[in-house]
């Protein structure tokens, strides 16, 4: 221990494990290590070579506008996506060879099947969420930005923060064995004095406070900022569920923060909230986590069913069926989430009456998502459908995501529960409904507004072959762990030595392969569509015959999202003026628009907190209270900046904007049936 | 001026009722009265004295758009109540169960 | 739609139309900043929660009890200054709203101030006392809730007397700027909110404790 590096020292990192002891288990951590590493050199040196920390800074860092703040969300998520699914191969291969030699030491399985769900939730699911609502919903309502642009960019650099402690994690210290849960006893001091634990508590304490505060920015635009006419009930469902998504995430940060911070202050300082000595109450952590973490997987969902209902509408060009009963059933979800969280801990020790409540309310949870299933089916009735991507997505959805569902429901009666609990049934369960679910629908929903954001749509053929592999990868991998849970099988386990396991796990394992595949393919698909923009490009705006109010406008779109702020006269208005025969009205006037300064606070705390945590970990305690100092500093600071806006003309508004008019009235549209062809430049043409 | 009049008489209103109801909930405390008396009146008094707050400090009303505030405290109380309320319906369970 | 410039658009003291574009433009933020002290609500409804928990024989763990530490005499006090403190700053928003100029509003902060410093003050002096009495949070279940609770409203509280430093600071440079106002209002939501957490404490903590 020192003063000035805390418990830092130089045999903390994975590379000296590997020279003191070359096993296979501390090779490969070291060579993710390397990795972390090398990607990160590479990264800073590509940047410096093609001079492009000028535009990064100006374009992107310090940008408050929705549209790229939530392009960098996605991108984060797709990043830390990529180190998540690694994981889950390596873990399923471990277990596909295990009878056979296994090559992961159980410390290192332990660290594996932690950081795989703390990144799947925290740094892949919640980013694509809440990146894709930032970029749809101010757009969808009529709106210029969120309410609170520099909050925005603050939020997104904590998240990053906390992405950041993860990957930090991989190259100095190790990461937390406790689940992705981080239950105590075990992950108190005196079981788990290391590093671990505390890499996981400030990365998700730190990234809590920035989700929390996403909910509370969409919470209020969504509230206060709609385009005048838009009345609750003419609100896009994607809307409506990023309403419900931000109210749930307002109430349910709080309780993770809570108990994060209490076995922190049970680690640091000797506290005996959770311990197992002097009224030390483990049991309230599983009460307290959960009260956050079963809300948190409906916060993931929620948005996903908003996608679906968007896409079931477009892409059968019919008016979404059952509106009224789509968005009762989404507060009902929203609400109900809260009353559920105890079927995650049925077997630790409640009586009948508690499991019982319980799970009567985990089954009426349902019923809301049953009632938009056949929602969306009924939507699809007798409509006109175009099997595009996201149609492939949402056909996948509806019969891989029930099964799901179903199995929630088995899970859900107790006395069943104490079978199947901790077994592969449950990992099998949970990853059926958030691949299916939230996956599936964040992957249609990146097709789907993709061209909005960029310009340009997303090659179809390798955006099905994705769509396809996604689909085939998550039977193959997680099916056959129903099976595994139902002969036994227990979770988070890395060997086993029944062999009737071994042809299942041996599934799994090829499986996990077709998933690392599509994952692969998802980013070929982005870069050769990049590199193929021309010829995708849709700047007229509309390239899948939209219904709501983002597709009448240019894509990419620009700064200001809207020259004019549209009066809105119905639901799916843009679809009405469509049929009317008069979309795309030409202004009158003009007006000077004003949009928020670039600013580096968000930049700066995400700098500030990623020391913070770091410190807080090592405890290196005079940079923890340094850089903790640095975010009320700066905050402090912004407060006396007197010119936070700046002003685009009324002429640069109506020049670019005339000039998209104009194009609109040149181009010839195309029919629904030719959209994903190469005519297609964001134009539909009436129906024929 | 009336109007900042009222203002003002309602903030030394609300003071005024706060301080009483701190000093019955205290005094019931201090004072000789058994335990359960004692309880009922800091319950009690407390409850008064956040109503009276929220009313003349935090201006939450039943008028038209202090509506929208209501319902947002009434909703968070809501969950409150199902947080709180379950956690201590869960842990006394537990506690029972291991005695 | 709700008529723009009604008087009453947020939660809190409304500025009223008077106020013009500062009355506006308070209406997204403060709706912002009411539904943020919402979920500090829940944080404090769960440490209130695990701190109930805690009170019997098992969190107690043989350690000293409230009967042991705790003194109503300083919470009596304690509870005199934050509600003090609420009639000041409502006092303070009120100078606000009827213009009557920036020293009155910068006066009615300043004893704001003092009067949640002198709140502090004597719960730093009780904080040390039990310390010194055996009570420290290291010793029980019932202590480390008791501090969590009592501690972090002391942390809201002393946050509270650094946004009231900033935002004198703030007055000095910048005058009652339409920012300062809808900042005046903000603070007043928050410092109207720990005097409602504080009647949950003094009421679940150390009356019902001393019972």
């Amino acid at each position: 221990m020192s003063p000035w590096f805390g418990r830092l020292n130089w045999g903390s990192t994975p590379f000296s494990d590997a020279i003191a002891n070359p096993d296979t288990s501390n090779l490969v951590a070291a060579g993710a290590a390397a990795l972390v590493v090398g990607g990160t050199l590479f990264t800073l040196y590509f940047l410096t070579r093609r001079h492009l920390w000028g535009r990064l800074w100006h374009d992107w860092l310090t940008t408050a506008d929705h549209k790229k703040i939530g392009v960098m969300y996605v991108v984060l998520a797709l990043v830390m996506m990529a180190r998540a699914v690694i994981e889950g191969v390596v873990m399923r291969g471990q277990q596909a060879v295990v009878l056979h030699g296994d090559f992961l030491s159980a410390e290192h399985f332990g660290e594996l099947f932690s950081t795989h769900g703390t990144i799947m939730i925290f740094f892949v699911a919640m980013p694509l969420v809440i990146g894709l609502i930032n970029i749809v919903v101010p757009l969808q309502i009529g709106t210029r930005d969120v309410a609170f642009p520099v909050m925005n960019q603050v939020s997104l650099g904590l998240t990053t923060a906390g992405a950041a402690l993860v990957m930090v994690s991989l190259v100095i210290g190790r990461f937390s064995t406790g689940g992705w849960t981080a239950y105590p006893p075990y992950t108190e001091a005196v079981f788990n004095p290391g590093v671990g634990p505390d890499y996981w508590i400030w990365a998700v304490v730190i990234s809590g406070f920035g989700s929390m505060l996403s909910g509370i920015n969409f919470a209020v635009t969504i509230y206060k900022l709609r385009a005048p006419g838009m009345s609750y009930m003419r609100m896009p469902l994607f809307t409506w569920t990023a309403l419900c998504t931000a109210i749930m995430l307002i109430y349910a940060m709080p309780p993770v923060t809570v108990s994060s911070l209490m076995l922190a202050l049970d680690r640091n300082l000797g506290f005996h909230f959770f311990t197992n000595d002097l009224g030390g109450n483990m049991m309230n952590y599983a009460n307290i986590f959960w009260m956050f973490g079963h809300p948190e997987v409906y916060i993931l969902v929620l948005p996903a069913y908003g996608v679906w209902s968007e896409v079931a509408s477009t892409f059968t060009a019919k008016t979404l069926y059952g509106y009224t009963s789509l968005v009762i059933a989404t507060m009902a979800i929203a609400v109900i989430s809260f009353t559920v969280w105890l079927h995650h801990f049925f077997t630790m020790g409640q009586g009948n009456s508690v499991n019982i409540a319980f799970g009567i309310a985990t089954m009426i949870i349902a019923v809301p998502t049953g009632v938009k299933v056949y929602d969306w089916m009924a939507t699809l009735w007798r409509g006109r459908i175009r099997m595009t991507v996201p149609m492939v997505y949402l056909t996948g959805f509806f019969i891989l995501f029930v099964i799901g569902g179903l199995s929630g429901m088995v899970l859900a009666n107790p006395t069943i529960d104490y079978q199947v609990h901790n077994t592969l049934f449950l990992v099998a369960h949970f990853h059926n409904v958030l691949i299916p679910g939230v996956l599936f629908g964040m992957l249609a929903g990146i097709h789907y507004w993709f061209p909005k954001v960029f310009g340009f749509r997303l090659d179809e053929r390798l955006g099905l072959w994705t769509a396809g592999l996604w689909i085939g990868g998550f039977c193959l991998t997680f099916l056959p762990l129903y099976v595994l849970g139902l002969l036994g099988m227990p979770r988070r386990m890395p060997s086993f030595s029944d062999p009737a396991y071994a042809p299942w796990a041996l599934i799994a394992g090829f499986g996990a392969l077709i998933l690392l595949s599509a994952m692969i393919m998802l980013f070929v698909t982005l870069w050769v569509s990049a590199r193929h923009r021309d010829r995708l490009a849709v700047p007229l705006g509309d390239p899948w015959d939209g219904r709501s109010l983002e597709w009448a406008i240019p894509a990419p779109v620009p700064e200001w999202n809207f020259a004019v702020i549209p009066r809105v006269a119905a639901r799916e208005a843009f679809a009405v003026e469509k049929a009317r025969g008069d979309p795309y009205p030409r202004p009158r006037v003009y007006q000077d628009i004003t949009l928020p300064k670039n600013t580096a606070l968000g930049a700066i705390i995400c700098m500030a907190a990623t020391l913070t945590g770091f410190a807080l970990v090592w405890h290196i305690w005079w940079l923890a209270a340094l850089s903790l100092a640095l975010i009320p500093g700066a905050l402090i600071v912004r407060a006396f900046v007197r010119e936070t806006g700046r002003v685009i003309p009324a002429a640069e508004v109506a020049h670019a904007h005339e000039a998209w008019l104009d194009a609109i009235v040149r181009a010839t549209g195309v029919t629904r049936d030719d959209e994903t062809g190469s005519a297609n430049r964001g134009l539909a043409a009436p129906d024929g | 001026m009336s109007e900042a009049r009222r203002e003002r008489r309602n903030y030394l209103l609300g003071t005024g009722l706060s301080i009483l109801l701190s000093l019955l909930a205290f005094g019931s405390v201090i004072g000789p009265f058994g335990k359960t008396i004692a309880l009922w009146v800091i319950s009690v008094s407390a409850v008064v004295q956040i109503l009276v707050q929220l009313r003349f400090f935090l201006h939450i009303g039943l008028g038209r758009q202090k509506r929208e505030d209501l319902l947002l405290i009434l909703f968070s109380l809501l969950l409150l109540c199902i947080m709180v309320g379950g956690t201590l319906w869960i842990l006394t369970n537990l506690a029972q169960r291991m005695t | 739609m709700v008529n723009r410039m009604s008087a009453h658009l947020h939660p809190g003291l409304n500025l009223g139309s008077a106020h013009g574009a500062a009355h506006e433009r308070s209406e997204p933020v403060l709706f912002g900043f009411w539904i943020f002290l919402m979920s500090d609500l829940i944080t404090f409804g769960i440490l209130f929660a695990t701190y109930a928990t805690n009170t019997g024989q098992i969190g107690l763990a043989g350690g000293p009890g409230p009967g042991d530490l705790f003194d109503l005499k300083s919470i009596g006090l304690q509870t005199g200054f934050l509600l003090a403190s609420s009639l000041t700053c409502g006092m303070a928003s009120l100078a606000l709203k009827y213009d009557e100029g920036t020293s009155r509003v910068a006066q009615w902060l300043v004893v704001t101030a003092l009067l949640g410093g002198g709140f502090l003050a004597f719960e730093v002096r009780d904080f040390a006392s039990m310390i010194s009495s055996g009570g420290t949070p290291m010793r029980s279940a019932w202590l480390s809730s008791l501090y969590a609770l009592v501690g972090l409203h002391g942390l809201h509280v002393t946050m509270g007397l650094i946004w009231i430093a900033v935002m004198l600071a703030l007055l000095a440079v910048a005058g009652l700027s339409d920012r300062f106002k809808t900042r005046l209002l903000m603070f007043a939501l928050y410092w109207h909110f720990l005097d409602l957490l504080w009647i949950g404490i003094f009421s679940v903590v150390f009356l019902a404790g001393m019972t």
